[in-house]
């Protein structure tokens, strides 16, 4: 099945003002840039999105922050983006704190058709506020949802036109969760091949997750903490 | 009095051989590089990988190649590489022996604190709920005091908990301590500071029980 689309515009096509996306990435590692890039051009507005962080001021999704584009963020972590921390404490933007491996669990959960489960992470906290508490094996837990979202948009190092895709190291993360969570999922890669060229024994996500693939133009890979040894 | 350095020092004495070891942002990141000779630990970065190794060279750096903290880095011979999901599956099934991280406040019953100051900073938790909420061993690497010199190991916590109950030990500038029954056991005290100091510097109970040594590095 091709799944290949030309470029980015047509990629992003139907994403439309008050919708939720979904973007892979943990910091600026393994971001949609590309996709990011023709959202801000969209100019599409009141998104929630859900993605670990919301990038650094000047790049990912703090380019979106910075035009008001989101309405609301489901994420982990704020970090260093004064941006994202200075909207979230003024309550212009609406933001959902969840603990990572719960937001990683709910996308899973969402994709893997699981509508809810139990997790130790966040019991006695404020994270637990409203969800349902119940002890298992002596421990108590608390009721976490599904999440989906109508487009999930991740980043892969290498895919084919059958949509299959393989990541490269840490740029991992949250892609492949995502992948399975959007009603449509979009891929764009460093490196689009034909189908049979990548090793069924090496796909983290099979084609059926993916609806729209394409080759980004550029990728900037902006490097958060620079750190080298001599 | 410790330097960051030396806390980290001081935890790297509690690393076992063939553990699996998550090291939270800032101090705690330190200890990788005080393993003790002849130990074999591996260090998951709940970011995506175990066999952490050091920071890249100039010509090795790899922007796909991050840790927790967002740190270029290097993975080590037998490394992996995996999603959030397994990530936290190795966390939350307790799969990941100790977990040290930073704390703004601790409590006598273990609480632990450290992602929000209310009104003032948000960082979020990033993975820090989960891995209080399942770690076996946790222990705690921080200051003793905060910047205006108040205690950060206290009877209750005031700032949002980050998890409740699950802090077992804490590295401080002064003194390791224990979480008991009751309150903080010293069990050591750092080099040229006294039983006074550490009391001085402790909101919490402090439980003192017989001749307190002092760390040995």
């Amino acid at each position: 099945m091709n799944k290949v689309v030309n470029n980015v515009e047509e990629a992003c096509k139907g994403i439309e003002d008050g919708m939720t996306i979904m973007l892979g990435g943990f910091g600026l590692c393994g971001i949609p840039e590309n996709s990011i890039s023709e959202l801000v051009k969209k100019d599409v507005k009141n998104l929630t999105c859900i993605s670990n962080n919301a990038g650094v001021d000047d790049f990912g999704l703090g380019l979106l922050l910075q035009k008001h584009q989101i309405k609301k963020m489901i994420s982990s972590y704020v970090g260093e983006n004064d941006e994202f921390e200075r909207q979230m404490l003024s309550g212009e933007l609406e933001v959902d704190l969840i603990p990572q491996g719960s937001l990683a669990e709910r996308c899973r959960a969402g994709g893997a058709g699981i509508p809810a489960f139990f997790t130790p992470a966040g019991y006695g906290t404020e994270v637990a506020e409203g969800k349902e508490v119940r002890e298992f094996n002596g421990k108590p837990h608390i009721l976490e949802s599904a999440l989906t979202a109508d487009f999930a948009i991740v980043k892969a190092w290498k895919g084919d036109t059958a949509g299959n895709l393989i990541y490269k190291a840490t740029a991992r993360n949250f892609n492949p969760m995502m992948a399975m969570a959007g009603k449509i999922t979009i891929a764009e890669v460093e490196e689009l091949v034909p189908a049979g060229e990548l090793d069924p024994n090496e796909i983290h996500t099979p084609g059926i997750f993916v609806q729209r693939i394409f080759q980004g133009e550029t990728y900037e890979k902006r490097i958060e903490q620079r750190t080298v040894t001599n | 009095m410790l330097s960051k350095i030396q806390i980290a020092q001081r935890i790297a004495q509690e690393l076992q051989n063939g553990w699996y070891v998550n090291l939270g942002i800032g101090i705690p990141t330190l200890v990788a590089n005080y393993i003790p000779e002849g130990m074999e630990v591996e260090f998951q970065s709940e970011n995506g990988i175990l066999g952490m190794g050091s920071f890249p060279t100039e010509e090795n750096i790899d922007a796909d190649l991050v840790n927790a903290g967002k740190q270029t880095i290097t993975a080590l011979p037998g490394a992996s590489y995996f999603d959030s999901a397994t990530s936290f599956a190795m966390i939350r099934g307790q799969h990941v022996q100790l977990t040290v991280l930073g704390a703004m406040e601790v409590s006598e019953n273990g609480d632990i604190a450290n992602w929000k100051i209310p009104g003032k900073m948000v960082k979020g938790m990033g993975g820090a709920m989960d891995l209080v909420a399942s770690a076996e061993n946790i222990i705690v690497a921080m200051m003793h005091t905060n910047k205006r010199g108040e205690s950060k190991i206290l009877t209750k916590c005031s700032l949002p908990l980050t998890g409740v109950g699950c802090v077992k030990k804490i590295v401080t500038n002064l003194a390791v301590l224990e979480v008991v029954k009751g309150g903080f056991k010293l069990l050591e005290r750092a080099p040229d500071v006294s039983v006074e100091d550490i009391q001085k510097a402790t909101e919490g109970n402090l439980i003192i029980d017989g001749v307190i040594p002092e760390m040995r590095f």
